[in-house]
C-alpha cells in the first residue's frame, strides 16, 4: 500500500438531525484505501456503517455528510454531481450490505438480478450479460450456477445468498469494494470461505477491500490493516498482525473482553471501563 | 452425583407428511447438577430444538427426557416451570414491549402465587446489576445488554434450579456480552444452577461449560470435554474443522474446509 491510494478521507463529519437534537455519528475521521484489505471495527453506533455508506453519498436527509476530502482516485465525491457520481457508484465502488434477504428483490431470479445490475454499467448484449453472471456465480464458488441463476432469493440459503449479493457487486469489476459486515449472518465456515473469495480478488484482481465489522479476531486475522472506532472517531489504526500490541486502551478493552478457548473456564472476563475522554479526542 | 437433566434417544419433528422434518435425531446427553452443559453447531443443527423441547416449546418429539428425577411428559405443570426457566437470543423480541420491567418480573410471581411481590423484584434486579431506578422503564427505554439483564431476572425470580440459556449473548456487543457472562457466572456459583447453554461461539461455550456437545444435521457429533478443545484433541473431523474455523482467518484452511452439509 505505498502507491496512490484508491480512497483519500479527511475529516469526515457525519451528522443527523433528530427530534432530540443533533447527532454526530462520525466526527472527524480520516484515512486512505489502497489496493489492501482495510477493516474498520467498532461497537454498535460508533459509526463504523455511517463511514462506509457516506463514501457512496447513501447517507439520506436529514443526515448530513462533510469533509475536508472525501476522494476517490483523486475525484472529488462530495462535489460530484450526482449523475456522475452513478457512474462511479456500483461501478468502480461496490457495496455489499450484511443481509442478504433484504438486499436481494425477493420477485426476481438471482440471474435476472446480476445481468441487470451488469447491464446498467456495461454496453453488453443479454446474452454477453448471462455468460458472465454465469461465470461469476462460477468465481464465488458457487457449486451449481445454472440451478442458483433460475432460483429465486428464497430458495437459496444464507450463504448462497451472500455469494450471489458479492457476486452482483463483483461483475462491473470494481476498484473499491466496501463490505458492511457481509458475514455476519453467516455460519463460521460458510464465513471464512466467502472471506477467502474476497481475499482472493483482492490478490488477483489488486482491489481495494474496505471491510466493515464487530469481530475483532476475525478482522485481525483477515485484513492488513484495522481501525479502531468509537463514538463516533478513530480511536487507533494499527497493523493487522500485530493488534495484539495495540496500544489505545479501547482496543486493548476490546481485545481482552473475549473469551479465549485456551482460557476457558478461567477467571472472569475483564469488563471494559470506557474513559469519557475517548468521546473527544481520536486520531 | 445426581443428574438434573436426562436426554435419551431425543428425536424432534416438524411438519407433517411428506414436509415432515427430523430436527433432532437420536439426541442422548446428561447433565449432573449444578453443571454447565453446552450445545455447540451451526445453524439448523438442531441444537436450539433440544432446549426448546426440554422445556415444552416444541410438542413433536419422542424419546425419553427426565428433569431432576420426573420423567416428562407433552404436557408440562406449573412445578416444572418453578424449576426449569430459559433465556431467550433477543432481548428485544422476548420482552413484552408494553410493559414494563416491573409487570415483567411480577407476571412470574402472580403466576406461580408466591406473594411478597415487592421485595422480590428488587431483589432480582439487584441480583442482575440493574438499580431500583429501572424498575418502572419499558424495555425500549433499555439497551440490549440491560433488556438481556431484565431477561435474567425474569428467569430468576422463581427461583428455578435449571435455566437454559438459548444464544443468550449473541446479540449483543463483546464488551456487554463479557457482562452478561460474567453475570451468569457469578449466579450459577451463588445458587448452584445447572445450565445448559446453546451457541453458535465455541468460545463463548468454552468459557462458560465444562462439558460439550457438537452437533451437526440433528445429531451429536461428538462430546467432549473443555480440555480436550483446548489441547486441539476433537476426535472427528467436523469438530476440528470448528474449532479451526473459530480460531480465525487463514486462507489455507479455508481451502481444505469439507462441506459437512450433505451426507448423512
Amino acid at each position: 500500500m505505498t502507491e496512490t491510494p484508491l480512497l483519500v478521507v479527511e475529516d469526515l463529519h457525519v451528522e443527523f438531525t433528530t427530534p432530540k437534537g443533533l447527532v454526530e455519528a462520525v466526527r472527524g475521521v480520516g484515512f486512505t484505501l489502497g489496493r489492501e484489505k482495510l477493516g474498520i471495527v467498532g461497537e454498535s453506533g460508533s459509526g463504523k456503517s455511517v463511514t462506509g455508506r457516506s463514501i457512496l453519498r447513501l447517507v439520506q436527509p436529514p443526515g448530513r455528510v462533510r469533509a475536508k476530502r472525501l476522494e476517490f482516485g483523486g475525484r472529488d465525491l462530495l462535489g460530484m454531481p450526482e449523475s456522475e457520481l452513478r457512474r462511479i457508484r456500483g461501478r468502480r465502488i461496490s457495496m455489499v450490505m450484511q443481509d442478504p434477504k433484504f438486499s436481494l428483490n425477493p420477485v426476481m431470479t438471482v440471474g435476472q438480478q446480476i445481468t441487470e445490475a451488469y447491464r446498467v454499467h456495461a454496453q453488453v448484449d443479454r446474452r454477453e450479460a448471462v455468460r458472465r453472471a454465469l461465470e461469476m456465480l462460477k468465481a464465488v464458488r458457487i457449486r451449481d450456477p445454472e440451478r442458483v441463476y433460475h432460483a429465486y432469493p428464497h430458495e437459496l440459503s444464507g450463504g448462497m445468498g451472500q455469494r450471489v449479493m458479492i457476486a452482483m457487486m463483483l461483475i462491473p469489476e470494481p476498484d473499491v469494494l466496501i463490505a458492511d459486515e457481509p458475514t455476519s449472518a453467516l455460519d463460521v465456515t460458510v464465513q471464512l470461505q466467502v472471506l477467502a473469495i474476497l481475499d482472493d480478488l483482492v490478490t488477483e484482481r489488486g482491489m481495494g477491500l474496505m471491510f466493515i465489522s464487530h469481530d475483532l479476531n476475525l478482522v485481525a486475522s483477515f485484513c492488513d490493516r484495522v481501525l479502531i472506532m468509537y463514538a463516533g472517531r478513530i480511536m487507533e489504526i494499527c497493523d493487522a498482525r500485530r493488534l495484539d500490541e495495540a496500544r489505545h486502551p479501547y482496543t486493548r478493552g476490546l481485545l481482552n473482553c473475549l473469551p479465549q478457548i485456551d482460557a476457558a473456564g478461567g477467571a472472569d472476563l475483564p469488563v471494559l471501563t470506557r474513559d469519557p475522554a475517548w468521546q473527544e479526542q481520536g486520531l | 452425583m445426581t443428574d438434573m437433566i436426562e436426554v435419551e434417544g431425543l428425536n424432534v419433528t416438524f411438519g407433517h407428511g411428506k414436509h415432515r422434518v427430523l430436527a433432532v435425531r437420536d439426541v442422548s446427553f446428561h447433565v449432573a447438577e449444578g453443571e454447565s452443559f453446552g450445545l455447540v453447531g451451526e445453524s439448523g443443527s438442531g441444537k436450539s430444538t433440544v432446549i426448546r423441547a426440554l422445556c415444552g416449546l416444541n410438542p413433536n418429539w419422542s424419546g425419553r427426557m427426565a428433569m431432576a428425577g420426573n420423567r416428562l411428559t407433552a404436557r408440562r405443570d406449573k412445578p416444572f416451570y418453578k424449576l426449569v426457566q430459559m433465556v431467550f437470543q433477543d432481548p428485544y423480541g422476548s420482552l413484552h414491549p408494553r410493559h414494563t420491567v416491573d409487570r415483567i418480573l411480577s407476571e412470574p410471581i402472580a403466576i406461580h402465587d408466591l406473594g411478597d411481590s415487592e421485595r422480590r423484584v428488587a431483589r432480582a434486579l439487584e441480583e442482575v446489576g440493574l438499580g431500583p431506578a429501572f424498575r418502572f422503564r419499558f424495555p425500549h427505554q433499555l439497551s440490549g445488554g440491560q433488556r438481556q439483564r431484565v431477561a435474567v431476572a425474569r428467569a430468576l425470580i422463581l427461583e428455578p434450579r435449571v435455566i437454559l440459556l438459548d444464544e443468550p449473548t449473541s446479540a449483543l456487543d463483546v464488551s456487554v456480552q463479557a457482562e452478561v457472562l460474567n453475570l451468569l457466572r457469578r449466579i450459577k456459583r451463588e445458587r448452584n444452577l445447572t445450565y445448559i447453554l446453546v451457541s453458535h461461539n465455541l468460545s463463548v461455550v468454552a468459557h462458560m461449560c465444562g462439558r460439550i456437545a457438537v452437533m451437526n444435521r440433528g445429531r451429536i457429533v461428538e462430546e467432549l470435554s473443555v480440555a480436550q478443545l483446548r489441547e486441539r484433541a476433537p476426535t472427528q473431523a467436523y469438530t476440528r474443522q470448528l474449532l479451526t474455523a473459530s480460531l480465525g482467518y487463514d486462507r489455507e484452511a479455508v481451502a481444505r474446509f469439507v462441506d459437512f452439509t450433505e451426507s448423512a
